[in-house]
């Protein structure tokens, strides 16, 4: 619409300056608009840049190693031989751990945030769970390594050890050494991390449901848990999924605190107790000794492979929030 | 199946009240990690903090020092950040909201890749200038740490920028534009005029999310023991020192580190509070 650059009066007594001055403004407003433009375009630049940019960096590691990269446990500097398995799971598992345990908590502080608390609590307690997604990265690990490390270490993974190691079938997961380190400490810490994208999103949308449908469940005799479960948890299905995926997208590429309490470990260990890897992790610990073509090229196909599949997660929680929000008319 | 009205009534009462217990319990879990965090790392900041911090820079191994090079190394990419991130952030939000009515597609996907790119992961943003920018270059430098740096700002304001100019009233534009002024110049002295709280918290919160940022400085910016002459050679930053001198096993770089972390989570507090506390206040203004 370039509603604004016609001028009225052409027949006036100024109609040579106007009409001057107008062609002007029409060039100004369509120099701007062009301005606008680029800088909106460049944001989608910037993404399919990104991509392209690490997929060409990392092409020498995925033509020399093929699907061996993905699937092959052996991360062998010396040897210049880059198997890629033991990162992909540790990012994979230490992912799953956060998920256990902050979807679970998220949607309990949602439940208290929406349905519990008294309203002047709300908004201080909210706001206090946000504080903990503005907590920067680098913080969570120092505080994991000095406080929470040593935490794991004397009390909880001795407990763990003991009761859940001799269990058959999962006990493998729970049995060895309490170093404090390893891939369940750093999936509890990025569960921390979560939390708060988890539960804001879930608030967000458990506020958006209709209060004539709550209304009618109350006046059925539900209680508050009935009404919670069976009308607006239904009713936000696909926005509350979507925020877990938003949260699953943060946990799959969070780098420093899982650097700090991972340990850096290229063994593949069934146990959850060990130190293992990530694919953030890794990136972060060896760039600046990647010393030969091979290893920093198989270092950006890492980056390239996290990418891609943190695009995927996050594009599918961008689009089960939407569908909410169309769904809201907003 | 038939269960007494009374037994069912208490199952219902009870299971009502044990997941009012559990929502309760959730969020005292989620908020006794906020404050064992910040307990940690401001008592352990605090008992390292010293004048010397501000004015020696990061030690060898061994002895004692500061973070003053750190710190500035830090200022300066941050501000080089906001400074990319901020004007091409307001020019995108500015276009999604105001000048792209016509292709309504294409703002969409820039609306929805700009969701992806506020929540991708900051360590691939960093490799991405690493071969865009370092491996062309040659060398690592304070400059390409400042560009990744402005690359997480920017989908941050431009979200805020368009959020907010959504919100300014269709009758000031209609009013500007029936006075015959030119369409950017309603942008830029009426709409920019109303929705400047809230595209300013868009920065400071831009701002509040780089100065801990670690991962993409790691391959751009890298680190410098010393003073760096200028932005165009290795610049230390207090992130990267944190990182370098936390995995250490030196006791006085420990130190420097929760000193640094200190640091570093009262500037996230600060500008993270006070940007919602500016854009409450300016609501509650304008509002009354």
């Amino acid at each position: 619409m370039t509603v604004a650059s016609t001028a009225p009066t052409t027949d006036s007594a100024e109609s040579l300056p106007t009409r001057d001055r107008s062609a002007a403004e029409t060039r100004q407003d369509n120099l701007f608009r062009w301005v606008l433009f680029g800088a909106a375009t460049l944001v989608l630049v910037v993404l399919g840049a990104a991509a392209l940019s690490m997929l060409w960096g990392g092409r020498l590691a995925f033509q020399t190693f093929g699907w061996h990269f993905i699937v092959s446990d052996e991360w062998d500097p010396v040897g210049h031989h880059f198997g890629a398995f033991v990162p992909i799971y540790g990012t994979l598992a230490s992912s799953a751990i956060a998920m256990v345990i902050a979807v679970p908590v998220s949607f309990g502080i949602a439940l208290f945030l929406t349905e519990i608390a008294p309203g002047w609590l709300q908004a201080p307690i909210a706001a206090a769970i946000e504080l903990l997604a503005g907590i920067p990265s680098i913080i969570y690990g120092m505080w994991g390594l000095f406080s929470f490390v040593p935490f794991m270490a004397d009390h909880v993974l001795p407990w763990i050890n003991d009761h859940f190691g001799p269990l058959p079938w999962i006990g493998v997961l729970f049995r060895g050494p309490p170093l404090g380190i390893g891939m369940l400490t750093a999936g509890i810490v990025l569960g921390i991390m979560v939390i708060p994208f988890i539960s804001s999103v879930m608030r967000d949308v458990f506020r958006t449901v209709p209060a004539a449908l709550k209304e009618s469940a109350y006046a059925l005799g539900s209680t508050t848990w009935e009404v919670v479960w069976k009308v607006v948890l239904p009713y936000t299905r696909s926005a509350v999924v979507g925020g877990i995926f938003l949260g699953l997208g943060r946990a799959l590429g969070e780098t420093m605190a899982v650097t700090f309490v991972l340990g850096n470990a290229h063994q593949l260990s069934a146990s959850l107790l060990a130190p293992g890897n990530s694919i953030a992790a890794t990136i972060a610990n060896e760039f600046t000794e990647a010393d030969s073509d091979i290893y920093l090229s198989s270092l950006i196909a890492l980056g390239f492979l996290l990418f891609v599949v943190t695009l995927i997660v996050l594009a599918i929680a961008r689009l089960m929030l939407s569908n909410l929000a169309r769904r809201e008319g907003r | 199946m038939m269960q007494s009205p009374r037994r069912l009534m208490i199952r219902r009462r009870a299971s009502n009240l044990v997941s009012k217990l559990l929502g309760t319990a959730a969020t005292l879990f989620g908020l006794s990690w906020l404050v064992w965090i910040l307990i940690v790392t401001l008592l352990n900041g605090a008992r390292a903090l010293s004048p010397r911090i501000f004015t020696e820079i990061t030690p060898p191994p061994g002895s004692d020092g500061g973070l003053a090079n750190a710190l500035i190394g830090s200022t300066l990419m941050s501000v080089l950040g906001v400074l990319i991130g901020a004007p091409l952030g307001i020019a995108a939000g500015t276009y999604l909201a105001e000048f792209a009515e016509r292709r309504p597609v294409w703002r969409e996907t820039i609306r929805f890749v700009n969701d992806i790119l506020l929540s991708a992961p900051s360590i691939v943003l960093g490799l991405f200038v690493y071969t865009i920018y370092v491996r062309q270059v040659g060398h690592f430098s304070g400059i390409a740490g400042g560009v990744a740096l402005g690359l997480i700002v920017l989908p941050v304001v431009v979200r805020t920028t368009d959020e907010t100019l959504r919100l300014v009233p269709n009758m000031m534009r209609e009013a500007a534009l029936s006075l015959g002024i030119p369409r950017w110049k309603v942008t830029v002295q009426v709409l920019y005029r109303a929705a400047l709280p809230g595209i300013l918290t868009g920065v400071l919160l831009g701002l509040a999310r780089i100065t801990g940022e670690t991962a993409p400085l790691l391959f751009t910016a890298l680190n410098n023991q010393f003073w760096s002459k200028n932005l165009d050679g290795p610049t230390a930053s207090v992130p990267v020192v944190i990182f370098q001198f936390a995995m250490s096993p030196y006791d006085a770089w420990h130190s420097l580190a929760w000193a640094g972390a200190f640091v570093v989570t009262m500037v996230v507090l600060v500008l993270s509070v006070g940007a919602r506390a500016y854009l409450l206040k300016n609501r509650m203004d304008s509002n009354a």
